[in-house]
């Protein structure tokens, strides 16, 4: 069975930390960092080795910082 | 020589428009001037194709202009004062874009609704900016039907060489009279346009945007001192005045646009019974010919200034002469206009001791 | 606030973040500048949605486009195309006039709720009766958010803002506006929809809207309306999640979201 490989980058200095991405991602693979960017927010990391490349995270974000990466295994 | 007519002021000026090649008219009717919409719905889009557009309001109109004008078109709106005057914002901000443009007043006497009749009662409003923030428009004030035809041609000049919104300051008198005129020939309209004008953005061209919000105050003092030294640099180019029989004058008559007619017959009076006067009369009244006043201002005894309101354009008169000599004001309100014998006896009364 | 306590942040692996496996990225019609919006304003998703369509169409040189006076004055700033930013009220009269003079180009206004059904209500309703072929994005978020939160001609009844401090009274202060329903009654108008951006089920549907909405610009169909369901955390008083809660129990209720006018003759 092909299995759906997916990776997230973000671009962390321009994310506001609105959680929208980390809400939508239905692997949880997402969170919030402790630490903040240089505008002041805490940005979005992946936490989890388990993204699917669903895309959910980059439609939702209202930054447009988030690239989504596919690669299908068989 | 052009083709020679007998023609209303306002379609004097609707045909003017046509010629000139204008792409867009966007207007809305009020008296003294509905002429001008009325005409170019009739004559324009099957002449050129020009765009004859009737708006919502004289507010949609101005925003129209500004819409068009951005995409480097020719473009024109008239109205009459109370349509002036509700087209100030869009002024400002035409003026702070830099976007050349047409902006024609057929005024009528105010304030408020006022009157139909004809006034110059708007002077302030168009020469001193009338909207809001340090601007000008240039302002041309035609004094007879043919004027109407020809500052349209040289407005569209002058707005396009100085990216800047042009008024034509008529009156209800100019816009409803009938007198001859010679039209110049139909000019092709445009088919190149400004790099500016957003048009759509282009491979490799930088993209044109059309704003007037600079919200940073460095900025926006920036973009002030750019509109105020191309102010000085059409205050320095585009003065345009005439003077009558001053070479010998002891005193001098002036007046813009119908005011300056009046002015005329009063000095043909003056002459007639044995005074030097001579006229001198802004063609436009930004930029101020303040020059010409100065120079006579030593050489004559008085100035006698007459308008159709309550005296506007004298205290530029007044700010040229620099109390080197006597100004004084005769003008009529609310749409009446002086005849030319109370303006002599006037003259008389103020100059000559009364009779 | 989700941040975890034994927080492991997983590096990107390089096995998959390649070009070659990319499946989205910034559509390069957005300009590179960060955004001015409060975190998790539905208005820079709108834009993104907006500037994917342009980009996906090849329509970045055939397009122009209105900003209006509210939160997205700056518009321009981050739509790489042609624009002009029109005074409070009057992106409608401006992108007529633009429109009127380039017949063959693609026109857009991006407005706001006070922007739209207030203060520039006249021009609203004439282009859409003129039947203009301009697409008008609306973002109605129930709020005026530049001027920091009073009320506007959408908010909700009973809604708190700082001009209905104790909430829209409507004997007093005038029902929410649906000026969407009222724009479709007219013959011009050729395509009204009510999206909104709160889920990515609701953001993939706005993104199809649109672009149905600009085809039919290209077809030279008319007035296009397409209205979003928008929030506004910051003068709500709510965080981003929350605001899209909001969205989902009261907007919604409100504004049904789904077309309202179609030209296939809904």
């Amino acid at each position: 069975m092909a299995k759906s490989l997916g990776d997230v980058i973000i671009d962390i200095e321009k994310c506001k930390g609105c959680e929208l991405c980390i809400d939508s991602c239905p692997q949880e693979t997402l969170a919030l960092a402790p630490r903040i960017n240089q505008k002041g927010y805490h940005y979005a990391v992946k936490v989890q080795d388990n993204c699917t490349g669903c895309l959910n995270c980059a439609l939702v974000c209202p930054e447009a910082i988030i690239s989504v990466y596919r690669k299908i295994v068989k | 020589m052009g083709e020679i007519k007998l023609m209303k002021g306002n379609e004097a000026l609707s045909e003017a428009l046509i010629r000139a090649g204008c792409d867009g008219y966007f207007g809305y009717p009020i008296t003294p001037q509905s002429e001008v919409i009325e005409y170019l719905s009739r004559e324009a889009n099957a002449r050129t194709g020009m765009v004859v557009l009737q708006a919502e309001s004289e507010v949609a109109s101005i925003n129209m202009v500004y819409g068009a004008a951005g995409t480097g078109r020719r473009v024109c709106t008239t109205s009459s004062s109370p349509g002036i005057s509700l087209m100030q914002e869009g002024i400002s901000y035409i003026a702070s874009a830099e976007l050349p443009c047409l902006v024609v007043n057929i005024v009528r006497g105010g304030p408020g609704l006022g009157t139909i009749q004809p006034s110059q009662a708007d002077y302030f409003q168009a020469t001193k900016g009338g909207g809001h923030g340090d601007y000008h428009m240039i302002v041309l004030a035609p004094y007879n039907v043919q004027e109407m035809v020809d500052h349209v041609k040289l407005g569209f000049e002058l707005g396009e060489k100085y990216r800047t919104p042009v008024m034509i300051l008529g009156d209800g008198a100019l816009g409803q009279m009938m007198e001859k005129v010679e039209l110049f020939e139909q000019m092709p309209r445009k088919t190149e346009f400004p790099d500016w004008a957003t048009t759509g953005k282009k491979e490799g061209i930088h993209r044109s945007i059309i704003t007037s919000l600079f919200i940073q105050p460095e900025v926006m003092e920036q973009v002030n001192l750019r509109l105020q030294a191309k102010y000085r640099e059409i205050e320095k180019n585009e003065v345009l005045y005439q003077t009558i029989n001053c070479e010998d004058a002891d005193y001098i008559f002036t007046g813009f646009g119908l005011g300056s007619r009046i002015a005329m017959k009063a000095m043909e009076m003056a002459r007639e019974k044995g005074h030097k006067v001579g006229l001198i009369r802004p063609i436009t009244v930004y930029p101020f010919p303040y020059d010409i006043y100065k120079e006579f201002a030593g050489k004559v005894k008085g100035i006698l200034d007459i308008e159709m309101n309550a005296g506007q354009m004298v205290e530029d008169v007044r700010l040229a002469v620099e109390g080197k000599t006597q100004v004084e004001f005769y003008g009529r309100m609310g749409g009446m206009i002086a005849g030319p014998d109370e303006v002599y006896e006037y003259f008389e009364e103020k100059f000559l001791g009364g009779k | 606030m989700s941040t975890i306590p034994n927080f492991i942040e997983i590096p990107v692996n390089p096995e998959i973040a390649q070009k070659e496996f990319e499946v989205y990225s910034k559509p390069s019609t957005l300009t590179d500048k960060p955004f001015h919006y409060c975190p998790g304003c539905g208005h820079s998703t709108v834009h993104k949605l907006l500037m994917e369509v342009v980009e996906e169409m090849g329509i970045q040189g055939d397009i122009v486009g209105v900003a209006p006076v509210g939160c997205s004055v700056f518009a321009y700033d981050y739509l790489d195309i042609d624009m002009q930013q029109a005074a409070h009220g009057r992106a409608l009269a401006v992108a007529t006039g633009i429109r009127r003079m380039l017949p063959d180009k693609l026109v857009f206004t991006y407005q706001g709720d006070g922007d739209l059904a207030a203060i520039g209500t006249a021009e609203t309703l004439h282009a859409a009766n003129r039947g203009e072929n301009i697409l008008t994005i609306f973002i109605n978020n129930a709020v005026y958010g530049m001027t920091s939160g009073q009320m506007a001609p959408t908010t909700l009844e009973k809604m708190v803002t700082t001009t209905s401090p104790f909430g829209r009274d409507v004997s007093t202060q005038g029902y929410p506006l649906k000026i969407s329903e009222l724009l479709a009654m007219l013959p011009g108008v050729t395509y009204v929809t009510r999206q909104s951006v709160h889920t990515t089920a609701n953001v993939r549907k706005t993104k199809k809207a649109l672009r149905k909405a600009i085809e039919l610009q290209q077809e030279g169909k008319g007035f296009c309306l397409v209205e979003v369901v928008s929030n506004c955390p910051s003068n709500w008083k709510m965080t981003p999640l929350q605001s899209q809660q909001f969205i989902q129990e009261k907007m919604i209720p409100f504004y049904p979201l789904g077309d309202i006018k179609t030209p296939e003759g809904k």
